[in-house]
């Protein structure tokens, strides 16, 4: 297998392209997972419409990384025949969809922090990024607002609802922090006026955060230990059998088209 | 599915700003926010609409089909209410 990976040159700027295309491909295909499972018909569309939204938007970055790179690569190939070490998505997006109470959660924490982020980035000075953002932003909004009520119904809702939902919370948390880190890779980007700053956001989240706890009678977990290492590549064991289910065509068929 | 929990909502789709909410089909949900979320999910994904209305089930009286032949059957011979005898003006644009 390891003979059809690409290799490439990394620049920041397609490191960053990078970290949120994997983002969005990662989580869209974790919420594809639940297509034919979810909870009702209803919930079974609005999960496939957002993984869709965020397919879609991968799509757009991975087609800008190819861009960026300009050595021939498409977009294929950043999404399909890269090694596990090679992808920049965070933590978050990675876990398990676990019950429905843990979809809804993780899609809250990482939906309020996109929604900020993509907010931002519509400022860039790069002109792909920002018009990426404008798009992705309305859909981000709604897989914020679509989750969140989801959260305060399960967690203002039965006994086991609420447990469930606060046993995700408590799980998932961990993989918050990471959201929020900017390393060197973004500072030079974070300078150039590129790329928004994810620490600057961190405060702007929580306040978006704490209301639908709130409401949700959810505590935060008061542990200060965040797990990371998901954008340089140190992912937790659960990537490996994502990309094996996303590659398996595009390595047993290199460069097949449909 | 409990229809206790999760009761029956109508789904009424305006497709363009000037037409009427037309009745386009019902949802499943736990109240009126969550109904209009799967509305929109289920109903507007191939941009059919701009503007939802969402109306639990139970709140609409409908005519009994029995009755349709005291209700609708006298209207059938009375071709001259339709309005085909006039020509509406462009200005008016949809009626």
């Amino acid at each position: 297998m390891a003979t059809t990976s690409i290799s490439f040159s990394e620049t920041p700027l397609l490191n960053l392209t990078l970290r949120r295309a994997d983002d969005a491909l990662i989580l869209g295909h974790r919420l594809s997972e639940w297509c034919g499972h979810a909870p009702i018909v209803e919930e079974d569309i609005a999960l496939a419409n957002i993984a869709l939204d965020l397919i879609g938007q991968s799509r757009a970055l991975y087609d800008y990384a190819a861009q960026v790179d300009s050595s021939g690569l498409t977009e294929d190939h950043f999404a399909y025949r890269r090694e596990q070490h090679q992808y920049r998505n965070c933590l978050l997006v990675e876990q398990p969809n676990g019950d429905f109470a843990t979809t809804i959660v993780r899609q809250v924490l990482f939906s309020a922090f996109m929604d900020l982020y993509w907010r931002e980035m519509m400022k860039s000075g790069d002109e792909s990024l920002a018009a990426i953002a404008a798009k992705a932003e309305k859909e981000t909004a709604y897989h914020l607002r679509h989750s969140a009520e989801w959260l305060i119904r399960l967690g203002d809702g039965t006994n086991e609802s609420h447990a469930r939902a606060q046993a995700a919370l408590d799980e998932l948390w961990i993989c918050s922090g990471e959201l929020f880190e900017s390393d060197e890779v973004e500072r030079s980007l974070i300078d150039a006026g590129l790329a928004p700053d994810c620490g600057s956001l961190q405060e702007s989240w929580q306040n978006r955060i704490q209301p639908i706890l709130r409401e949700a009678t959810l505590k935060i977990p008061s542990t200060p230990f965040m797990q990371s290492g998901g954008r340089c590549g140190r992912h937790s064991e659960h990537l490996g059998y994502i990309l094996a289910d996303l590659q398996y065509l595009q390595r047993a068929h290199p460069e097949a088209v449909w | 599915m409990s229809e206790k929990h999760l009761p029956l909502w109508e789904v009424f789709i305006r497709s363009r700003s000037g037409l009427a909410h037309k009745h386009c089909g019902s949802v499943h949900a736990a109240d009126a926010e969550m109904a209009l979320q799967a509305a929109r999910d289920v109903y507007t994904r191939r941009g059919e609409g701009n503007s939802i209305w969402v109306v639990p089930s139970g709140a609409i009286t409908a005519s009994d089909p029995a009755d349709k032949d005291e209700l609708f059957a006298p209207a059938l011979s009375k071709i001259y209410r339709h309005p085909t005898f006039y020509e509406v003006p462009d200005e008016v644009g949809h009626m």
